[in-house]
């Protein structure tokens, strides 16, 4: 615990000293204000923005986007694990794309799925879900792998169908490996609705960004960039300490 | 060695009972495996059957057949006078050899668990997983997850989570096998406790022969693949025993008795194993 304190000051301390550095680079000139303005102009400006209530619609927009681009590629991703799972021959067909899916530059596609669907939230989510739900499947298999087959055996003996099975002793037996991809979901969710906007939205905090930054409006654009890595820096926090409590539990207070 | 009193009802019956496995090319087995029988075999309610065998002779096999994990190829069983086939009846138990507990749940969940899934009342659920938990010795943790247990302690576990339902009849299947001689010979004292209370019809699997000669009123000697059973002895212990009976001169007759029976079946199986050079000294 002491050693865990002990770090976490030293994480704090270099971020602070990363903060604080650049704090003083651009307060004495040594980075150009219209590049790069200084943090607490950054934090102060946010703050302004959101007491103002104008970002407040754009906010739920975003937030709201990224929510259910996760949910749908949580949910679809780990029932479509279960599926591939259930069907070697499929796997092993679909284990090559799945090898090399992340270097294929699935946003490409983003053009093509706003001339389908027009500019629209359709294509956001489109691409969000195409983007992480890949991540949740080779969790959901590399879950599925480890889960002991005597678990399914204890399911038969126990009467259970196969979505009991499935929910009641697979899902919790492959957690910490589920985790791991609801954490990379995520992450990759909030990436591509983030992108997706910045690059062709009506609207949107990634949209603002854009807008801020053809405009030369340094103060917005900063403020935005801040609220957006508070919001994802919080996500991960709460994900990772979550993560540890499970770990925790299931290794016996070792983790 | 006169068999002990036990009451004749027929409890659950094999009647030539084969399990082979299928061919399977592209998983390494290139022709079927015949593992099991023809088995004849009628468990007599509220006895203790125990089946020994060498490694790898199909008493596992035997046992998933009898619980409904296992289809037979040819060959029917029935358990309290109905089939069974292909899925567990309600009123089997089954306690596995690995460790079957689940590890996101605290003792009590664990043992909790199929009594929930079955929707019996909160007040009863309490009512019996309390007792189960302090029959099994695990009450001082009732709130502790699997891994801050012994693999002992997580063996009672999964003895209480089947005990907990209670079972007509309670298969084990080499439930021991990762325990230490001295844990074995106590988990061997509290399945003679728990075998007592519940009045259960139980079937054990074991590799070890001092175990199933100290806990079983019939022991069923396998013979190597297929297995078969090549001779019921039956041990003639009170039903009050307990593991002190080790130190009797008749518990070294049964066990003596059991390795002249079993002996040229274990060679056999290292034969099949390729070690057919130990098999011929």
């Amino acid at each position: 615990m002491a050693i865990m304190t002990r770090i976490g000051l030293i994480r704090l301390v270099v971020i602070a000293a990363l903060i604080g550095a650049l704090e003083l680079a651009c307060r004495t000139g040594l980075i150009d204000h219209r590049i790069i303005i200084a943090p607490s102009e950054m934090a102060s400006a946010l703050w302004t923005l959101l007491a103002s209530g104008s970002l407040d619609a754009d906010i739920a927009r975003t937030l709201g986007l990224i929510g259910l681009v996760t949910a749908l590629s949580i949910v679809l991703g780990f029932a479509a694990g279960i599926a591939i799972h259930a069907l070697p021959r499929l796997r092993e067909a679909l284990d090559p794309f799945f090898a090399t899916y992340y270097a294929v530059p699935v946003f490409i596609f983003y053009p093509v799925l706003i001339a389908i669907f027009g500019l629209s939230l359709m294509p956001i989510v489109l691409i969000g879900v195409a983007t992480a739900i890949v991540a949740m499947i080779i969790a959901t298999l590399n879950g599925l792998d480890r889960v002991p087959r005597v678990l399914d055996k204890v399911a038969r003996v126990h009467r259970l169908g196969r979505i009991a099975t499935a929910l009641q002793l697979q899902l919790p037996a492959a957690a910490p490996y589920l985790f791991t991809g609801i954490k990379l979901a995520v992450s990759y969710g909030f990436i591509a609705v983030i992108a997706a906007e910045f690059i062709l939205s009506p609207a949107g905090l990634g949209r603002d960004i854009a807008d801020a930054y053809a405009d030369f409006n340094n103060r917005r654009m900063y403020a935005l960039i801040l609220f957006l890595l508070i919001v994802a820096t919080l996500i991960n926090a709460v994900l990772h300490g979550l993560d540890m409590r499970f770990a925790a539990r299931r290794s016996g207070g070792r983790a | 060695m006169n068999a002990a009193p036990v009451p004749r009802e027929v409890h659950a019956e094999l009647k030539g009972v084969t399990r082979i496995y299928p061919a399977v090319p592209g998983a390494g087995a290139k022709l079927p495996v015949h593992a099991l029988g023809p088995i004849d075999l009628d468990l007599v309610r509220g006895e203790f059957f125990a089946v020994v065998g060498p490694s790898g002779c199909g008493k596992s096999t035997f046992l998933e057949v009898l619980a409904g994990l296992q289809k037979p190829t040819a060959g029917s069983v029935s358990f309290e006078g109905k089939p069974v086939g292909g899925h567990v009846p309600e009123g089997i138990g089954v306690v596995f050899q690995e460790d079957a507990s689940f590890p996101w749940l605290t003792v009590w969940h664990n043992v909790a668990f199929g009594l929930r899934r079955n929707g019996v009342a909160a007040a009863e659920v309490r009512r019996r997983v309390e007792d189960a938990i302090a029959f099994m010795g695990l009450k001082d943790f009732a709130g502790a997850y699997p891994s801050q247990l012994s693999g002992g302690m997580r063996q009672r576990v999964c003895i209480a989570r089947t005990l907990v339902l209670q079972p007509r009849l309670i298969l084990l299947d080499e439930p021991f096998g990762a325990l230490d001689a001295q844990t074995r010979l106590l988990m061997g004292d509290e399945v003679l406790r728990l075998w007592r209370r519940t009045g259960a019809t139980v079937l054990l699997i074991t590799h070890a022969l001092d175990e199933a000669a100290m806990l079983a009123d019939r022991i069923g000697a396998m013979s190597a693949r297929p297995g078969r059973f090549i001779e019921i002895i039956a041990t003639g212990w009170p039903r009050d025993r307990d593991s002190t009976i080790v130190g009797e001169a008749a518990f070294g007759e049964i066990t003596g008795r059991l390795w002249e029976r079993l002996r040229s079946e274990s060679l056999k199986a290292l034969g099949h194993s390729g070690v057919s050079a130990m098999a011929a000294e």
